[in-house]
């Protein structure tokens, strides 16, 4: 897989070349490498966020590169999960609503199943509690565990953790490691892990080390 | 979260709730203006009313009158030149040409009320060493009283016309020094007389009416002013007052007797009557022009702090049409709740207008109603307007690549 930017224009630049890459199934997968590798970008297509210049992408066998937006909405809400460095909580929502959001989006309308869901992922990742609190009156820790718990509310095959432990203390930060850990044990859920943390990549399954836009280990 | 409420109910909801000052400001905002246009339009619709009301009050809508005397001069012919002082002809009292078959078709003409046929012509009135010049308006009653309401005007006495009855005005009551039951002289051009008893004296609400305006039956004028069965013209009411001038060319097509509305007589008048609506509409458009922008800022600002939670949302799954419609929701609940409240501040000023623009006879200046489709279609025509205005910004957010939106 091949992603430029720019294409057909003077500044056109490539940022990944020639990526082959295959996530199996339930593996808890580190990324790492210098700022600017583009970890960021691999993340982005795979997360369908974004789509390769050339090359195929799969998921779960299904090929996604011909997808209109509407296919690939649907694809990403239902099997990807995403949490960033940023928690992007909607602040006008309680956490037990913000882990309801994929779910209400997909539905259209709210139900009890929903609600139960949403209390029962919060209560995995120990905050139960704080259900019923608005996103912007969370700890940045628990804001980030609430993050974590959404990924999770449409039962993704796949999370994508962009430095989820950037912002965080070393204790929270080995908390929502921890967690993620959990999800992928407990669930198996594949995760994609970037980090800038040497002693989290190694505790992952694997470590895929990208720099300049190829994958050198 | 509102069971039966859809997710972008539930969504523009909250982020309205959220930015709750943003939210009350931009309200206030098309408040105001709904209030203005209500305010004005009611007032206009109101100042119109009571003008044609005013100038309607006392006179038809349509009138036929018998075709003017013109002088033909006979020409020389063969190339000629001619040179000659042509003195304009006396228009004699006369008659409309089978007026009877004339009032029938106008009776059948769609949009007409009332038809009345009159004979009016001038006389003198004497009561001992008083005598005064009046006009002598014959009338059946039936059909006048419909279009006139002298009944209404009657200050002394009644509005009975009997054959030797005659109604007056109180300026000539008061000139001849009579009053109901005294008899007076009527004496017209033609040489004519007769005495009548007063029935009833009225009050027009214009002296120069009150002083030479009478009323008598229509046979009694007929006789006294030598048109022997005739009639000098037709009154006619309308069901639209603003269709007259339609209804008029109908009718004049229909008898061949010209007929004259009320709007060609008062031109003047209905043109400023038309410049006022004109210019209630120009302000009415540029108010509601100015409510739209303020709704598509305030939600293009919205639009640009939201755009991380907009992405999140695009990652987690939302499609681009559910990003639409919350947007579009928030603007048309914006125009909602503005003109809702916008309505009832209108209405208030509207009563307190009733209540403190008095005149000096204690009613108000201008009589306004208050009429619910007015505030109905200011309430659908601000929502929709609200809707409108946010299109653009919820175009924009759909819009939004979220990868882009997410890393800022």
């Amino acid at each position: 897989m091949h992603k430029a930017f720019n294409v057909g224009t003077p500044i056109e630049t490539e940022v990944l070349h020639g990526i082959e890459l295959t996530l199996a199934r339930g593996e808890f997968c580190a990324v790492v490498g210098p700022s600017g590798s583009g970890k960021s970008t691999l993340l982005n297509i795979i997360g369908l966020l974004d789509r390769p210049t050339s090359g195929q992408l799969r998921i779960g066998g299904a090929e996604t590169t011909t997808l209109d937006d509407v296919a690939l909405t649907r694809l990403r809400g239902h099997s990807i999960g995403f949490v960033f460095q940023y928690h992007h909580l909607i602040g006008a929502f309680t956490a037990r609503e913000n882990v309801m959001m994929p779910m209400l989006g997909d539905a259209g309308f709210p139900n009890a199943q929903m609600a139960e869901r949403a209390d029962a992922l919060l209560a995995s990742v120990g905050l139960a509690h704080r259900r019923d609190n608005l996103a912007t009156n969370l700890s940045g820790g628990e804001q980030q565990r609430v993050a974590v718990a959404r990924a999770l509310a449409m039962q993704p095959a796949l999370l994508l953790a962009d430095e989820p432990t950037g912002n965080l203390d070393t204790k929270s930060a080995d908390a929502v490691f921890e967690l993620l850990r959990g999800v992928n044990r407990d669930h198996g859920t594949a995760i994609l892990f970037v980090t800038h943390n040497p002693a989290l990549a190694l505790r992952c399954d694997r470590t895929i080390e990208v720099v300049d836009g190829m994958i050198v280990r | 979260m509102n069971p039966w409420a859809p997710f972008e109910w539930i969504v523009a909801l909250r982020f309205l709730r959220e930015g709750r000052l943003q939210t009350l400001f931009i309200i206030g905002g098309v408040a105001i203006g709904v209030a203005v246009i209500v305010f004005m339009s009611a007032l206009l619709t109101g100042l119109q009313a009571n003008f044609i009301r005013r100038v309607l009050s006392a006179q038809p809508h349509l009138q036929l009158l018998p075709p003017q005397e013109v002088v033909r001069p006979l020409g020389v012919g063969g190339g000629a030149v001619e040179s000659a002082i042509v003195q304009p002809p006396l228009q004699r009292l006369k008659s409309i040409d089978q007026w009877q078959k004339v009032v029938a078709e106008i009776r059948t003409t769609p949009q007409v009320a009332v038809v009345s046929p009159a004979a009016t012509g001038s006389a003198l009135v004497v009561r001992g060493d008083a005598s005064r010049a009046i006009s002598v308006v014959g009338i059946d009653p039936e059909f006048y009283f419909r279009i006139v309401d002298v009944p209404g005007k009657i200050v002394r006495g009644s509005a009975r016309l009997t054959a030797s009855d005659i109604l007056i005005g109180t300026d000539l009551a008061s000139d001849v020094g009579a009053s109901v039951g005294d008899k007076l002289r009527v004496t017209a051009a033609s040489g004519a007389s007769n005495t009548l008893t007063i029935a009833g004296i009225f009050d027009l609400g214009n002296k120069g009416a009150n002083q030479r305006t009478t009323y008598t039956a229509l046979h009694t004028a007929q006789s006294l002013l030598g048109l022997a069965g005739g009639v000098t013209s037709i009154d006619v009411t309308v069901t639209d007052v603003y269709a007259a001038e339609t209804v008029a060319q109908r009718v004049t097509a229909a008898t061949g007797v010209e007929a004259d509305s009320w709007i060609k007589t008062n031109a003047q008048f209905f043109s400023a009557v038309n410049a006022q609506v004109t210019a209630n509409t120009a302000i009415r458009f540029f108010v509601g022009l100015s409510v739209a922008f303020g709704i598509a800022s305030v939600l293009f600002v919205s639009v640009v702090q939201r755009s991380r939670e907009i992405g999140i949302l695009r990652a987690m799954g939302i499609r681009r049409g559910q990003i639409l419609r919350l947007f579009l929701l928030q603007g048309g609940l914006l125009g909602l709740a503005g003109s809702a409240l916008g309505s009832g501040v209108g209405a208030g000023a509207l009563m307190m207008w009733q209540r403190y623009a008095i005149g000096l006879d204690g009613l108000p200046i201008v009589p306004v109603t208050l009429e619910l489709p007015l505030f109905a279609t200011a309430l659908i025509v601000a929502t929709f307007t609200g809707l409108l205005a946010a299109f653009a910004p919820a175009l924009r957010a759909a819009r939004l690549d979220p990868m882009v939106a997410i890393r800022g």
